[in-house]
């Protein structure tokens, strides 16, 4: 399937963030938008950011990971 | 930012060659003496002369902003880039020694699973083993308000220029990695609002405690290893072959940056300094965060995809980041815990 890129991208980094490239809106469930202070952001998948919801790196000091462990 | 006081007979006679006219008699004159004094010699500590550094980080100088009463013709004329050559020679394979050391053990895999994703992984295992001593955990708890200012002076060589040597990579890259540096590098430069560069941001925090914030105003109150950490910058930055080195740094930096920064502002607020002044380190914290994964995946991990040979390069960037940072802070830190000022005592100059 040959199409352009969408407009915005969201990149799934291992263990880590998500990283949201392009043109969106964060905003809060009644619309509220959310003070954003760049372009691209990256949002916390951990749960443990101090500044949700965006990724302080948190991620790193509780090894949180995406993939489930190797059996 | 003026002429800094020289620290040794390099500094001296170069601070004499800058001052007369390119191409005049005794500028001539005096870049023979800087021929005949850089003749190639074995450095015991060149990461710690205070003559080299001071010089290499001038001589950087002419490519930024220049020097005050310096003229601009300075900055190609062929016998300062020989004298640069002269010093930036030992001066590398002193960072490749400390880099070696800094490292340990780096497992590699093999070069057909040399992914970007992989390569991020190897630099975040370099970020996360730097065990070293803490000073943002002493920032955060200990510092005074004497020892916090100190921590600016020091910052302040690299922060009021904070990310233009990283800029240097630009056109020399290509394609993702060249899209990864200019992204990161937009929002270091506050994403088209000057007040929100990062260098403006930190000049404000400078002020908040009194502090000129004039770059370059504290050079001569700063010692060799805190010229040598931003002078390592401008050698990746400002020679092609090391690319693969400067990535590699800048990696390393964002992902050893948004918890320190954390602690950093915490021991301003300790001291009851306010949003204003803690708004550089608060940035960092989140921007960081961000520059990171893409400093690791896209940038340096892109790299190496597209030129697996500069794998090793990247590596030594990023330890010799970690074996420089750690250095300043054992510095930092046997000053403070000995209740001794970490800067530079007021020598005279020795020419």
């Amino acid at each position: 399937m040959n199409q352009e890129p969408a407009e915005s991208s969201i990149v799934v980094c291992p263990d880590g963030p998500l990283i949201v490239r392009g043109d969106f809106d964060i905003v809060t469930p009644s619309g509220t938008p959310v003070p954003r202070q760049r372009q691209t952001v990256a949002l916390c998948r951990c749960g443990a950011s101090a500044i949700k919801p965006y990724c302080d790196g948190t991620h790193k000091m509780i090894k949180f990971r995406t993939e489930p462990p190797a059996t | 930012m003026k002429i800094p006081e020289p620290r040794g007979p390099i500094t001296s006679t170069l601070f004499r060659a800058l001052t007369c006219t390119p191409g005049s008699d005794d500028g001539a004159a005096a870049v023979e003496d800087l021929r005949l004094l850089a003749t190639p010699k074995a450095y015991k500590d060149i990461i710690g002369d205070d003559d080299v550094q001071l010089a290499l980080f001038c001589l950087y100088e002419l490519h930024y902003s220049g020097l005050e009463g310096v003229s601009d013709e300075w900055e190609w004329e062929p016998g300062l880039i020989h004298l640069r050559r002269l010093m930036e020679r030992p001066f590398e394979a002193a960072l490749r020694a400390a880099a070696a050391s800094a490292a340990g053990e780096i497992n590699v895999p093999p070069a057909a699973e040399l992914t970007s994703d992989a390569v991020a992984d190897i630099l975040f295992g370099l970020a996360a083993s730097d065990t070293g001593p803490s000073v943002s955990r002493f920032v955060a708890k200990k510092a005074t308000l004497d020892q916090l200012q100190e921590f600016l002076i020091h910052k302040s060589i690299y922060q009021l220029k904070e990310a233009d040597p990283h800029t240097w990579a630009i056109p020399r890259l290509t394609g993702r990695p060249k899209a990864a540096l200019v992204e990161i590098q937009a929002d270091e430069y506050g994403g088209g609002r000057p007040e929100r560069m990062h260098s403006a941001l930190f000049a404000r925090t400078m002020r908040g405690l009194d502090m000129d914030d004039q770059y370059g105003a504290y050079v001569d109150a700063v010692p060799a290893v805190s010229l040598a950490a931003v002078n390592m910058m401008s050698l990746f930055g400002l020679n092609r072959r090391l690319r693969g080195a400067i990535t590699g740094h800048l990696a390393l930096y964002e992902m050893t940056s948004s918890q320190p920064n954390r602690l950093y502002g915490n021991g301003f607020r300790r001291h009851g300094f306010d949003a204003e002044v803690t708004r550089y380190f608060d940035e960092h914290v989140e921007a960081d965060a961000v520059h990171e994964q893409i400093a690791g995946r896209d940038l340096a991990g892109g790299l190496v995809e597209a030129e697996p040979g500069l794998l090793a390069d990247v590596l030594f960037g990023a330890t010799a980041a970690m074996a420089i940072d750690g250095r300043m802070s054992t510095h930092l830190l046997a000053s403070w815990e000995n209740g001794v000022t970490s800067l530079r005592a007021a020598v005279p100059a020795a020419a």
